[in-house]
């Protein structure tokens, strides 16, 4: 059991998968070699979540053979795909939040009626360790971080007897830190002979750590690069053209926007004090830190959806302090959170519905006509795909984004998103970070949330660091390193940093 | 009132409790899958009527008690095959069936209103029921009552010992993960939707052969009991631990309101027997209360230690529902 089993090869030969009309997996013929870490890229739709879920038997193909080690298989289920030894990590960590740990661990172990709850928690213990991941197995799964919900599950399927691990955009949503940990442990697996699938739209990801690449597009395979790669290479397999990446350039001060004096904020697990902060139009800030470190309750308390404890929040120089979100959004200060199908937008209704309810409300009836007009213009200035009747859950990640940045009103002094670009691939990410820099040259501030310390740093004038409800001053995001910034939201550094006193 | 009272008060009140334990019991299966049987009232008076009339008929106690097991556990197929594989809409279907069962019970059962028949016999256990307090109280009653213990025992260890029993909880949570973990997901939820609606079921048969022996149509009294039930599994938080409790709680709570009522005559009779459903709704609010977001307010104001202890607390008090509950679980 666990790690130390024999090596395995995976080959796909014309694997073909159509949901509907889309031929979402067309022809895919692809060569796994045991000891390796293959990468998979592409944009989103392009067909990579497909592909592994037919290789780990979530869903059967259409047509197409998979051999391992040079043996034709049949792959009916997941459980038969863990049964040959290929183990999947889905993009969305498939475990049960409510349990401890452990109960996720066991589950779906095979064994007697009563499962020896002792020699399984020393199975995980001595597995957490060989890895030197820090898993408490008596914690709720809901109180871990997405990183450490992945580490669970990859332990699990060690424990399975997975050789094959397939690890579907994993570094969505967790720390720098717990990236480079999952990046070390993958490639101390490769060493010892595990194959590893590595899926990502994210072009640095592949880079760093796959020896070999395979590009989808459309559904199609349109090449496979081995290490070392070049990036302008692998972006025009991924979009079949080249795209540049936008240039920073530094806003000019404007006036001040937002200005938080000597701000307290407290939620359950953290209080923060002593915030003084004073953000002009035209500026972006940028908000770093592992998840829960801070971060979201202060931008919710800069959207005035979280009261302050202490200190003064003025907006556009007027006093805010305690007012409600609507008094908030008055002065011209609005919030895109990251949930954007929970608190963004409202599933079931279509965009058209969407532009007219984000209107000033005009009597009592809703004007149709008017209302799919203004439909209509927005979606070709912000280049949704979809329909005035569209409705938003129907919306890919990006043209979600994308429709929640055109329901912005104009004009805006103070924009706060929530990972702004999470999950999207280049394409969406570059044109909403051009749509976002737009308005700052009509003079909103932008003041940010987002995992991707080069997101941070590219996009940012400032930044904020968070760790464990200590807040730094704002560092000067272009004197700034990825290093640096990775070992502050680990805690380490502190001490060089002139840090807004605060008590965790 | 005497000890002697006492006793044989709370003895009673574990008898009665017996068939509501049976009911929670089923329905925290059912929904632990993720199936919602409403039918829960209707159905318990169906398998009443019809256990009282097979026992009646072919004068077999234990034919009887099997024909309300039957009858439950084909009524939660008709919700199973329903909501699982026609994907209606469960609590559409639930209360339908719920409506059409009470009266198909009142109406079949009109040739057997006030008939007498055969009651399930008290069976006190040898040497057990001798030891003072405990015996007359735990071991001086019928075969359903000592099954209900037993089940209590056997549903908690299922659900929290047994390696099927862990998938079952995951089932009800996530589906999709523990489809990929193995388990036939639409399988299984029909198995314990029929399973729980055999406990259902037998609950009926409990009150029609046993604790309110015979059948006297509308004023049978069971109307309302699957409703009450039916808010005890969520009192229970899908614990049968915590559901058990809540069946004795109210039971508790019916026994006290006739043992009061004598002694306050100031408070009309009718306050005292619809007291328990109230104090049931403010029981479950105090259970649910972790889940507030002032009470996370005030607690994240209280020094650490004791904010420590009182978040445990909360949050071993806090239940929250099968997160697929009532959700159909299609595999792409
Ligand atoms: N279950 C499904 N039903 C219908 N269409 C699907 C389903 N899963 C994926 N698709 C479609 O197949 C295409 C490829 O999707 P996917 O494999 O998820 O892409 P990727 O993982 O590369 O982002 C997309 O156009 C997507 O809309
Ligand atoms: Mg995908």
């Amino acid at each position: 059991m666990g790690v130390g089993n024999l090596p395995m090869n995976v080959e796909l030969k014309h694997i073909h998968k159509h949901f509907g009309k889309v031929h979402a997996n067309n022809d895919i013929v692809l060569n796994v070699p045991s000891g390796t870490i293959q990468g998979i890229l592409g944009e989103n739709g392009a067909g990579k979540s497909t592909l592994m879920k037919v290789l780990s038997g979530f869903i059967q193909a259409d047509s197409g053979e998979i051999l391992l080690d040079g043996h034709p298989v049949t792959i009916h289920s997941p459980a038969d795909a863990i049964q040959h030894g290929i183990g999947m990590l889905h993009q969305d960590p498939l475990d049960f939040p409510p349990m401890r740990a452990l109960d996720n661990f066991l589950l779906g172990h095979s064994g007697g009626l009563f499962p020896d709850r002792k020699a399984v928690a020393r199975d995980f213990k001595r597995l957490a360790a060989q890895f030197d991941f820090s898993l408490d197995p008596d914690s709720y799964v809901d109180s871990l971080t997405v990183g450490e919900r992945q580490q669970l599950e990859i332990l699990r399927l060690l424990w399975l007897g997975a050789r094959v691990l397939i690890l579907d955009e994993p570094t969505t949503g967790i720390s720098a830190i717990q990236k480079a940990k999952l990046f070390e442990t993958l490639r101390k697996l490769t060493a010892q002979g595990m194959t590893v699938i590595f899926v990502s739209h994210k072009l640095e990801d592949v880079e760093v750590l796959c020896h070999t690449v395979a590009v989808l597009r459309a559904g199609k395979l349109v090449g496979e690069v081995k290490a070392p790669f070049q990036t302008k290479k692998l972006v025009e397999l991924m979009f079949g053209k080249e795209i540049s990446l936008g240039a920073r350039q530094a806003a000019g001060p404007g006036r001040s926007v937002l200005e938080l004096r000597g701000v307290a904020i407290e939620d359950i697990r953290l209080r923060m004090s002593d915030i003084n902060l004073s953000v002009r139009g035209g500026e972006v800030i940028g908000l770093a830190g592992m998840e829960g470190s801070g971060q979201g309750p202060f931008i919710r308390a800069c959207a005035g959806l979280m009261r302050t404890v202490g200190g003064r929040v003025l907006v556009n120089d007027r006093d805010l302090t305690g007012k409600s979100y609507h008094a908030f959004k008055r002065n011209g200060v609005s919030f895109l959170p990251a949930s954007r199908l929970e608190e963004g937008l409202v599933p079931g209704l279509t965009l058209t519905e969407h532009f007219v309810l984000s209107e000033e409300t005009k009597g009592l009836f809703i004007d149709r006509e008017g209302g799919r007009k203004l439909a209509e213009d927005r979606i070709s200035s912000f280049n949704i795909r979809g329909t005035p009747l569209s409705t938003v859950e129907s919306l890919s990640g990006g043209n979600q984004q994308r429709a929640l940045l055109a329901l912005l009103q104009d004009p805006l002094s103070l924009i706060l998103l929530e990972h702004p670009t999470r999950g999207l691939d280049i394409e969406s990410t570059i044109y909403i970070w051009n749509k976002l820099k737009e308005r700052c040259k009509q003079g909103a501030a932008i003041i940010f949330i987002s995992s991707d310390l080069e997101e941070i740093l590219q996009y940012s004038d400032r930044v904020l660091v968070f760790f464990s409800g200590k807040v730094s001053s704002p560092l000067d995001a272009s004197k700034t390193t990825v290093e640096q910034l990775g070992n502050l939201i680990g805690g380490k550094g502190w001490e060089s940093l002139k840090t807004e006193k605060a008590h965790g | 009132m005497d000890t002697q009272t006492l006793i044989t008060g709370l003895a009673g009140v574990l008898f009665a409790a017996a068939p509501i334990v049976f009911a929670v019991l089923g329905e925290t299966f059912s929904e632990r899958a993720g199936v919602i049987n409403l039918s829960m009232n209707g159905s318990i008076l169906l398998s009443a009527m019809g256990g009282f009339a097979v026992a009646y008929s072919t004068e077999n106690i234990f034919l009887g008690f099997l024909a309300g097991v039957l009858i439950g556990a084909f009524v939660a197929l008709i919700v199973a095959f329903a909501s699982i594989t026609l994907k209606q809409s469960q609590v559409a279907v639930g209360f339908v069936l719920t409506l059409v069962c009470r009266d198909l019970s009142y109406f079949l059962g009109n040739p057997f209103m006030g008939l007498p028949g055969p009651r399930l016999p008290s069976l006190p256990i040898p040497l057990l029921s001798k030891i003072p307090v405990i015996g007359p109280l735990l071991f001086n009653a019928d075969l359903m009552t000592y099954f209900s213990y037993l089940l209590i025992f056997l549903a908690w260890a299922w659900i929290y010992r047994t390696r099927p029993g862990l998938m079952l909880q995951g089932i009800g949570e996530r589906p999709a993960a523990a489809f990929v973990r193995g388990a036939n997901v639409n399988l299984m939820r029909y198995v314990y939707t029929v399973l729980g609606g055999g406990f259902i079921g037998l609950a009926g048969a409990t009150y029609s052969l046993s604790v309110k022996a015979g059948w006297n149509g509308t004023i049978s009294g069971l109307d309302g009991i699957g409703w009450i039930a039916l808010s005890i599994t969520i009192f229970g938080g899908w614990n049968p631990l915590r559901a058990a409790f809540g069946a004795y709680l109210f039971a508790l709570l019916q026994w006290l309101g006739l043992v009061l009522q004598p002694s306050l005559p100031g408070i009309p009779s009718q306050v005292l027997q619809v007291a328990p459903f109230p104090l049931m709704i403010l029981t479950l609010l105090f259970v649910n209360i972790g889940n507030a977001e002032w009470v996370e307010r005030t607690l994240a104001a209280m020094p650490e230690s004791t904010r420590r202890v009182l978040a445990r607390l909360l949050r071993a008090l806090r239940a929250s529902p099968p997160a697929a509950l009532g959700v159909p679980f299609e595999s792409e």
